[in-house]
Parts: structure tokens; C-alpha cells; sequence
């Protein structure tokens, strides 16, 4: 129960929680985890996923049709837990679920479900003061976002408010596969370097094998998203844990064991 | 957000520079056509029986609505900044048709993202930014409106920070967003205040204006906020009833909006009790979306403003009332606030004085107005 990086580069694989069902999302994060995987990032769909490609935009959609809440991706969170006790879970959302649950109670409540950490997407380190606060508390991992384009100065904000691992984005932009892991990815990492000790995953476009071993030369870990959103997307609901496990097992080509 | 801290430095720099002012100010003029008429209206005011009714005719501005005040302060911010593409989301059309037109005017790319509920919809203002130059991406997530053309637009803008400018055409979005848009729309009641001295030698006992994402009704207000005497009415769309999806009175007691944030800003946000961001109708797109500007937020918990509703038959009986009596066909934007003016005025006093906001004039509804307004075989004799 925590977030440790076994391998060079660690992998943190996301999906969206209830596409194509709750209890398909539970048995493939587990599948994941035994696959692989060092943290599972849960996300909570949301009517208006703006910081995502149409991938998980599609699913998003898909899952809050299907009534899909953050009440409900909390419970297969600690059910996560139960199962796999020394897996990494963050739960990844955008704000105004977690403001009309409640800050405190969500905090609590995230806690209780047995998550390690919380990545709220559209949360900027400059407005963060109570929700680090509480996070704090609670014994939670607060995870901030870093794109190339952030100068000096917010690097430092985000790297030391950060805990667990600093998710550096590949590249400006949205989240989605692509064929080449952008140039900026580097640079970027790099510039983190000088403000933390904390691993540094890098995210957005990572979708192979190949992918995860460049990520694996200059940072800590590797985020897979879309590839996988995308592959559960055309695989039927009873062969999905199967086939992310699979993907996962897969991704880990690309990956040395320390 | 480094983009907008930029953006923010680069305003105020803008701001505090006498040459940006003197081409804003010069362009409205001569190009734009402002100062816009404060227009008595003598047979409304005497068909309602109550209030001395003025207009405030931002319907006259080129392009037909006050969405050029801003689109014209934000591309001369993009020029100062270097940026040759420009992108702009629009719900009734109107920003994206004032973008497009600014953006020929200084020889820019221009991509506007439009719901494809509102392209179909407002049919003639999309032809107008394909004439005018301006790429029409259509968005069909979501409720295919302008809350998932802002999403569409916010995309492309992170994507392509570097090479691109964002018009944003409502009080919306992050800081400075709201601001900026509000400062660019302020001319309207600077405006109005001058002008109402001028015809009357008082201020007026009311200001009436709609309230989509709110940039004409901020504009219209914001020069009387520190007179209390004169009450300000936000007029927001009450669609086909309270039920949540079928309006966008984000104010409405019971209606549905709570505090939350949605694209960037924490305000009034229809929404379910997850914290979903719930679907919303009105026949004016441009009033279709399930936010508000957070400066209205503020001005309706503070109480200085007060937020009410028109329903869509209200609107669009506005509409037929203000074309006949007073031969203006409005915005079915602006309709919602004329619409207010037929309920208060009566209940006012003859010695009293309202200005409405003409956000915009009617000629991009005309698809819509022929669908919904039942006028054949009326005659003048029958009217």
C-alpha cells in the first residue's frame, strides 16, 4: 500500500472506472496489477473530461451514461484494496465531483477506500491550500500535473507539493496516443530533476513497448492511458481483464527489473 | 497556465500602453460603429403603460452584436503577442461571426468550434464565418453546444499554446479571462451612463440584460455598480421549465446550480448531484450553457445584482413584441431581457426609468422564428 517504483521505468496504467462496467474495471485493475503494473490510476468519468483526447472522452461518456459517480468508483477502489494490499491506487478527477462530494468528506473518504493518492486534473498548485491541507491529513498523496510550457518557478510549486511521483506531461497538449514520444518530454524531465527527489512518471502519448523503454532512459515511470482505454474500447466487457492484463504484461518489454 | 500568466502580464501591459487604447478606441469608431444609439422607446414604453423604456442598440454594432467589442480588444492583444492563429468557440454565432471578421480584418488564421446542435441552428451565422475566411470546426460531444464548443476550443488551445491566441468570447474561462472580456465590453455602459445624463439629466432606477456566460450584461452594469440606486436585472434562460436540462437559469432557486467549477471557473454550475455537469436547453443558443461568469456569481451573492428568468415563449413573444411596437427585431438572446422589461415595466411608475441591453439583432434567428412563431394568415387588422 503505496506508491513504489519496483522497476526502471515503474508503470502507472489508467483507465476510466466504469467503462464498460464497475465490475469489469475492478477485475481489470487487478489484472494490471498482476501483470505489472506499480500503481493503477482509477479515473472518475466526468461529463466534461476537457484535458482528454476523444478517447477517454468516449469513455467518460460511456461511463457517466451508464451512472458511473464518484461514490461508486470508491467503492471499487477498496475493493481493489482488499484484493491487492500492496498495490499503488491513486483515484484521478476532475474537480467539481470532488467539490460536490465534499473536499473533507472526500478526503475521508478516499482514505477509507484505501488510496495512496489523488490526481485532480483542472486543481492548480496555486489553489490548492486547502486541499493540500487535507490531503495532508488524511494521509493522502496530492499529484500535480507538469507540462513543458510551465516556467521555473511553477516546476518548484508543483514538484514540492507533489508527493508519491511528479506526472510530467509528454507534451503540450491533450491526452491520446501518438507514434513518437515528443522531444520535450526530456527537457522537461530534466528541469523536475533540480526541484525533487520525488520519481517522475511521465505521461500523455506512451502507448508501446518501445515507448516505455525511451521513458525508462530518463525518468522514473511510464503512464499508460489512452492505448489502454482504446483497447478496452473494441474488446468485449468478459475478455477485457484478460486482454489489459495481456497489454500490460505487454508494456513490460519494455521494462528492466532493477 | 503559464499561457495565461502570460496573457495576464501582456493585458496589463496592453492596458497601461495610451497607443493600444487609441487603436482599440479608433477602430471601434470608425470600424464598429460605437458609440451605438441610446434610443428612447416611445410606443413600448406607451404600450406597457409603466416605465420609460430606453435601448441600448448594441444591435447596430457591425456584425449585429455587442461580441465585437471584445473579439476586437483580444485580436489586438494576439497581434501584440505575435500570434497568426487564432481560434474562438461560439454558441449563437455571434463571437465566432466577430472573430472571423477581425480576423480578416488583420489577415489571421481563424478556426471558430461550434456544437453542431448550434450550427444547425443558427445555419446563417455559420455561413457567415465560412464567407468571412474562418474555418467552422462542428464539436458533437456532449449536448453539442457551447459548453462543449468551449471544451473543444480549450483543447486546441493547449495543444498549440505556443502558436495560438484564444479569443474567448464570454466572461468566462480562467483568470484573466473574465476580466479582460469585461474590461473590452465596459464601453457599453460607459456609454449608457452618458447617455442617459444627456436625455434624462439622472441615472435610470434599472438596467435590464440577459446573461448567457454574461459579457453583455457585465459590460452593461459594470460602470453602475457603485450606484446603488439603480437596480441591475440579469435575465437568464428559463427555457421550457425548472426541471434540470431544460433551462440555463443557473440562479434559479431550486433550478439546479450550485457553486462549483466548470472550464476554468468557480461559479454557478447546473449540474447533478454527483457533480455532473447537467445538459441545458433554451431557444437562444447563445444563452445555452450551463455556467455563468464568475463576476455575476458575485454580484448575485452580494446581492447588487438581481438574476431572473424568461421562459423560451417568453422570448419569443418578446420578440414579436418589440418588432411591432418599436420595429427592432432583436437577438433571441436579447429577447429574454426585453422579455423582463414586458413583466417590471408596467409594475413601475411613469416617472421612472429602465434601459434594457439590444445585445443583438434578430436576423440570425430567422430560421428559428419561422419554425416557432406561428404568424401565417395574421393581418394588420388582426394584430
Amino acid at each position: 500500500m503505496a506508491i513504489i517504483f519496483s522497476k526502471k521505468p515503474g508503470l502507472v496504467i489508467y483507465f476510466t472506472a466504469g467503462d464498460p462496467d464497475l465490475a469489469t474495471a475492478r477485475e481489470m485493475a487487478l489484472a494490471a496489477i498482476d501483470n505489472g503494473a506499480d500503481v493503477i490510476e482509477l479515473g472518475v468519468p466526468f461529463s466534461d473530461p476537457l484535458a482528454d483526447g476523444p478517447v477517454i472522452q468516449r469513455a467518460s461518456e460511456r461511463a457517466v451514461a451508464r451512472g458511473t459517480r464518484l461514490a461508486d468508483v470508491l467503492v471499487i477502489c477498496k475493493e481493489i484494496r482488499a484484493a491487492r494490499p500492496a498495490a499503488g491506487i491513486i483515484l484521478f478527477s476532475y474537480l467539481n465531483p470532488v467539490l460536490r462530494f465534499g473536499m473533507e468528506a472526500f478526503a475521508k473518504a478516499a482514505k477509507d477506500a484505501g488510496a495512496d493518492g489523488v490526481l485532480l486534473t483542472d486543481m492548480i498548485v496555486e489553489e490548492a491550500d486547502e486541499y493540500l491541507k487535507l490531503m495532508h491529513e488524511h494521509g493522502l498523496a496530492p499529484v500535480f500535473l507538469a507540462a513543458p510550457t510551465s516556467p521555473d518557478a511553477r516546476l518548484k510549486a508543483i514538484a514540492e507539493n507533489s508527493q508519491g511521483f511528479v506526472y510530467a506531461i509528454s507534451r503540450v497538449g491533450i491526452t491520446g496516443t501518438q507514434t513518437e514520444l515528443a522531444g520535450d518530454a526530456k527537457g522537461l524531465v530534466e528541469r523536475l530533476r533540480k526541484f525533487t527527489k520525488l520519481p517522475i512518471a511521465l505521461g500523455f502519448g506512451v502507448s508501446t513497448p518501445e515507448h516505455v523503454r525511451a521513458v525508462g532512459e530518463f525518468a522514473d515511470a511510464a503512464v499508460v492511458g489512452s492505448a489502454i482505454v482504446a483497447l478496452i474500447e473494441k474488446t468485449p466487457a468478459e475478455e477485457a481483464p484478460r486482454a489489459v492484463g495481456d497489454f500490460v504484461r505487454n508494456l513490460c518489454g519494455g521494462v528492466k527489473t532493477v | 497556465m503559464a499561457a495565461l500568466l502570460e496573457l495576464d502580464q501582456e493585458y496589463a501591459e496592453a492596458q497601461a500602453d495610451p497607443a493600444f487604447h487609441a487603436e482599440l478606441d479608433g477602430l471601434l469608431k470608425d470600424y464598429c460603429g460605437r458609440p451605438t444609439p441610446l434610443y428612447f422607446a416611445k410606443r413600448l414604453t406607451e404600450t406597457l403603460g409603466g416605465a420609460k423604456i430606453y435601448l441600448k442598440r448594441e444591435d447596430l454594432l457591425h456584425t449585429g452584436a455587442h461580441k465585437i467589442n471584445n473579439a476586437l480588444g483580444q485580436v489586438m492583444l494576439a497581434r501584440r503577442m505575435g500570434k497568426k492563429r487564432i481560434i474562438a468557440e461560439t454558441g449563437a454565432g455571434q463571437h465566432g461571426v466577430a472573430t472571423a471578421t477581425v480576423c480578416a480584418l488583420f489577415g489571421l488564421e481563424c478556426v471558430v468550434y461550434m456544437g453542431e446542435e448550434d450550427m444547425r441552428r443558427q445555419e446563417l451565422n455559420v455561413f457567415r464565418m465560412r464567407l468571412l475566411g474562418a474555418e467552422v470546426r462542428g464539436v458533437n460531444s456532449g449536448s453539442a453546444t457551447l459548453k462543449d464548443a468551449i471544451n473543444e476550443a480549450m483543447r486546441d488551445w493547449v495543444t498549440n499554446v505556443r502558436t495560438t491566441f484564444y479569443i474567448l468570447g464570454s466572461a468566462l474561462g480562467s483568470h484573466p479571462y473574465p476580466t479582460m472580456v469585461r474590461d473590452f465590453q465596459r464601453v457599453i455602459s460607459k456609454e449608457m451612463k452618458r447617455q442617459i445624463l444627456e436625455h434624462e439629466g439622472r441615472l435610470p432606477d434599472v438596467i435590464v440584460a440577459c446573461v448567457g456566460g454574461g459579457s453583455n450584461a457585465i459590460g452593461a452594469f459594470y460602470e453602475f455598480l457603485p450606484d446603488a440606486n439603480v437596480a441591475l436585472i440579469g435575465v437568464e434562460a428559463g427555457g421550457r421549465g425548472m426541471a434540470l436540462g431544460e433551462h440555463a437559469a443557473r440562479f434559479a432557486p431550486n433550478g439546479g446550480g450550485v457553486p462549483g467549477v466548470l472550464q476554468g471557473t468557480y461559479s454557478y454550475v447546473l449540474q447533478d448531484a454527483a457533480g455532473q455537469i447537467a445538459a441545458t436547453h433554451s431557444v437562444s443558443a447563445g444563452l445555452d450553457y450551463a455556467s455563468v461568469g464568475p463576476e455575476h456569481a458575485m454580484l448575485h451573492d452580494s446581492g447588487r445584482a438581481t438574476y431572473t428568468s424568461a421562459t423560451d415563449d417568453e422570448a419569443l413573444e418578446a420578440t414579436k413584441v418589440l418588432s411591432r411596437t418599436e420595429g427592432i427585431i432583436p437577438a433571441l438572446e436579447s429577447a429574454h431581457a426585453i422579455a423582463e422589461a414586458i413583466k417590471l415595466a408596467p409594475k413601475m411608475g411613469k416617472d421612472k426609468i429602465m434601459v434594457v441591453n439590444v445585445s443583438g439583432r434578430g436576423d440570425k434567428d430567422i430560421g428559428i422564428l419561422t419554425r416557432e412563431l406561428d404568424l401565417g394568415g395574421e393581418t394588420a387588422s388582426s394584430r
